[in-house]
């Protein structure tokens, strides 16, 4: 038996095993990582977590301050302070729920508040549209939040640990929305395994907020007026830590491979067939379902086609993933969500990726789709439909000039 | 390795959310127990906080990790092997929040698919209520009054655990009567729960039902416009206002307008029956109805829209005269025709049809009305569940229904 197996066995023993939806996951992430407080303002499909969390203190199993604001501004705010006395905290919202918070959003990174929240991710509020569409962490995805997307409830209790684990660095500290698609995450209970306390306290340290905890011992000043003098420099430290927080995960999901046993080797993207891929779908969250379906379909017909599902959004490993897209023959972006106005008239993903991709010695076709808007679903049709306008790229070797909507009624 | 089987449970809302949710983590359980996997989630547009409002919850099962992404990312699957009702007047459409139009209780049964119905009703009397479907399937009936209570509440009357206790009986391919068993003592810690189970697994038969039997009516529905014919601005016509009443060479009164596309009628398990020689005229039903469901007739009465009536029972708790409103169970009708409208074509047989109507008050209720009613549809239920399915008394007909089990909310 070699090391990784028996690292293995070892997993399979000691795990246990539980029907939980992927907010639960995240609340059983957080009585693992035995967070301090959390704050918590009603919202669907978010508050699948805050009512778990509130059932496990219930019920003796989690030990943990449960403060409900008044609105999530005051939510996400009393979380930050929380964070800056030293205390492990844990918030998160839905579509408006989650815009509403936006001042305290946007301030948090600056501070250097290594702070969770889950995003389950919700159109922003046409009256009943409570579906995933991803314009809601998107909204904040230039501020200094790390954001990082999961596609199942295994893999949201796992990267609240990572997170964690991340944000708390002392050379990141930054906050992280860990963003989990409404209905199709939140709302579906599937089979998790719940690892140990005991490996769980083996990969997290404890939260140690050093020269910067907020605290009578440690007399300081937190958000001194900054004016034109200094804001320039703050954010150079901002976007320091950013860029450290590449290695900083790299480093985490490694440990987190040798204790749990679970990873791909890859924390950024999930690469799905595309090693003899010559066309690859990239996209992010829960639409890996359908799109691994189809793709694993239309292999049995003969046609190589691959899927790359990206993981952290923020930071964006723009160096592996232009060098990895770049081998195909095209590349199409599926995004559940969308930017007005912008360059091809795509969404969000599809430019970060032609940006990504501009400079490769090869630069192939890029094609961009919106699709799945307001949780609509994401059918194995829609699919097939998207790698065949990839395939007319990979054919003409141009990339479109337009954005193709995919699934929406004409 | 077995194919993916998806199960389907079609309920009232916020009265059995968690019941809904209960079988579905159940089925999914058991199924582990066998090396299965599996995933529980609900048809998440159905607005199931909202009361009464029809919903659904799914649990698929399947093999292997591959044969479930299928399943993943779906509001629903295409079809059922079993499509579950615990409320038997969904029977009768099922209209939610999540699509326009009515959508009939089997209609994501397959062919030879089962339909399993909580009712005390027999089987021939439900298939009445139940759309034709081309393709014949099984129905199944699980004798229980509907089991309401709420989100924070549960009620523990064993409703749960009779369902997934007939379901391997139902479908072994599913699950095997052990491996239910076994999950539902883990999950529930609860003896009493695993005997209910099983009785259930032995007491549960399925009739067929035919290709073209049942309700031949063709339910409603209602086609999408695309971006480019849609009016812009989330925008939509409000409502015009009504018109007045005509039949025979009466012309009088006030209908208002309603929304076409959403009826909310399948949201009803009573509804209100109308003595109109002794209205006084009073407008109190229809000021107070909160879905406006009152019409003013020309002769200044007030006559049920039953299109558009929810079965609050406002109207009946609001009319000052003894018996002139009366919520009658929903079972006892076939069709939403106007009672003014009969009452103006015949008198005394309209008299007739009010009398026999008003003897089938309600068995049920949105929740608990007093303390001790539980209890006593508890025991009623036990008798006959023992007058029929075991004759003499059965001391073990009670305990099959959880009484002192749990009690009431």
């Amino acid at each position: 038996m070699d090391a990784e197996t028996a690292t293995a066995v070892k997993v399979a023993a000691a795990e246990e095993e539980a029907l939980i939806s992927g907010s639960e996951a995240v609340a059983v992430a957080t009585r693992l990582a035995d967070v301090d407080v959390m704050t918590a303002y009603p919202i669907r499909p978010y508050d699948t977590l805050m009512q778990y969390v509130a059932k496990q203190i219930a019920n003796g199993e989690q030990d943990a301050e449960y403060i409900v604001a008044e609105s999530e501004h005051s939510q996400f705010e009393i979380a930050k302070h929380a964070s800056a006395v030293g205390a492990r905290a844990i918030c998160g919202s839905s579509g408006v729920g989650w815009c509403y918070a936006f001042e305290a959003i946007a301030v948090t990174p600056a501070l250097r508040i290594p702070l969770l929240a889950m995003v389950g991710n919700r159109a922003l509020d046409d009256p009943g549209a409570f579906g995933t569409e991803h314009n809601d962490a998107l909204a904040a995805r230039d501020l200094g939040w790390m954001h990082v997307w999961v596609d199942t409830a295994q893999e949201a209790l796992d990267t609240t640990l990572i997170a964690y684990r991340v944000a708390e660095d002392r050379r990141v500290f930054l906050p992280c929305a860990i963003s989990t698609d409404g209905a199709f995450l939140t709302h579906s209970q599937t089979l998790v395994k719940i690892p140990p306390k005991t490996w769980v306290d083996e990969f997290l340290p404890k939260y140690e907020r050093g020269d910067l905890r907020f605290h009578p011992d440690n007399p300081i000043t937190i958000a001194p007026q900054v004016n034109e003098d200094w804001l320039m420099e703050i954010r150079r430290q901002t976007d320091q830590a950013m860029r450290n927080a590449r290695g900083v995960i790299e480093e985490a999901y490694k440990d987190f491979k040798r204790i749990f046993g679970r990873g791909d080797g890859n924390p950024f993207f999930e690469e799905y067939h595309t090693e003899d891929a010559e066309l690859v779908l990239v996209g992010m969250g829960t639409l890996s379902m359908p799109v691994k379906v189809a793709i694993r379909k239309l292999r049995e017909q003969g046609q190589k086609v691959g899927f790359v599902r990206i993981r952290w959004f923020r930071p964006f490993d723009y160096e592996r993933l232009g060098a990895l897209l770049s081998r195909f023959a095209a590349v199409g972006v599926m995004d559940r969500d969308f930017s007005m106005g912008s360059p091809f008239n795509s969404g969000v993903v599809a430019n970060e990726i032609r940006a990504a991709m501009y400079g490769q010695a090869k630069c192939p076709p890029v094609v961009s789709f919106i699709t799945g808007l307001g949780g609509r679903e994401v059918t194995i049709p829609g699919v097939r439909e998207m790698v065949e306008h990839t395939r007319k790229a990979a054919e003409t070797g141009q990339s479109p000039r337009d954005t193709l909507w995919i699934g929406v009624r004409a | 390795m077995g194919r993916t089987i998806s199960v389907e449970v079609i309920y009232r809302g916020i009265f059995q959310k968690t019941l809904a949710k209960n079988i579905c983590r159940g089925i999914v359980l058991a199924a582990r127990k066998e090396g299965k996997i599996g995933i529980a989630f609900g048809r998440y547009g159905d607005s199931p906080e909202r009361n009464g409002i029809p919903a659904k919850n799914f649990a698929i099962v399947a093999a292997d990790e591959e044969e479930l992404q299928l399943s993943m990312a779906q509001y629903e699957p295409a079809e059922t092997d079993i499509t579950i009702s615990v409320d038997d007047m969904l029977c009768k459409g099922v209209e939610s929040w999540a699509w326009y139009g009515l959508q009939p209780i089997n209609e994501k049964v397959r062919e030879n698919g089962v339909l399993v119905v909580t009712s005390t009703l027999p089987g021939e009397e439900l298939i009445k209520f139940c759309h034709t479907k081309p393709t014949p399937y099984r129905l199944a009936v699980v004798p229980a009054l509907p089991s309401f209570s709420g989100l924070w509440v549960y009620k523990e009357d064993h409703t749960e655990v009779r369902i997934l206790g007939a379901l391997p009986k139902i479908c072994p391919e599913l699950v095997s009567l052990e491996a239910m068993l076994k999950a539902i003592k883990e999950e529930w810690k609860d003896d009493l729960k695993v005997t209910s189970a099983r009785r259930s697994y032995e007491q549960t038969s399925t009739r067929s039902v035919h290709a073209g039997e049942g309700n031949a009516e063709v339910p409603y529905k209602f086609d999408l416009p695309g971006w480019t014919t849609m009016r812009e601005g989330v925008t939509i016509e409000a409502m015009k206002l009504g018109e007045p009443i005509k039949f025979g060479d009466q012309i009088g009164g006030y209908r208002p307008a309603r929304n076409p596309y959403f009826k909310k009628y399948s949201t009803r398990t009573m509804r209100p029956v109308i003595d109109f020689d002794k209205c006084i005229k009073c407008t109190l039903c229809w000021l107070q109805c909160p879905d406006s469901c009152f019409d003013v007739t020309p002769d200044q009465t007030y006559d049920l829209n039953a299109e558009a009536c929810c079965g609050c029972g406002v109207c009946e708790a609001v009319c000052p005269v003894d018996d002139c409103v009366t919520m009658v169970n929903e079972a006892a009708f076939t069709d939403n025709k106007s009672q003014w409208e009969a009452y103006k074509t015949d008198k005394p047989a309209y008299a007739k049809w009010v009398q026999e109507k008003i003897s089938h008050r309600p068995e049920r209720s949105h929740g608990f009305r007093y303390k001790g009613q539980y209890e006593e549809q508890a025991a009623k239920l036990g008798v006959a569940t023992a007058a029929g399915a075991k004759a003499g008394g059965d001391p073990g007909a009670s305990e099959e229904m959880g009484v002192g089990a749990g009690g009431e909310e």
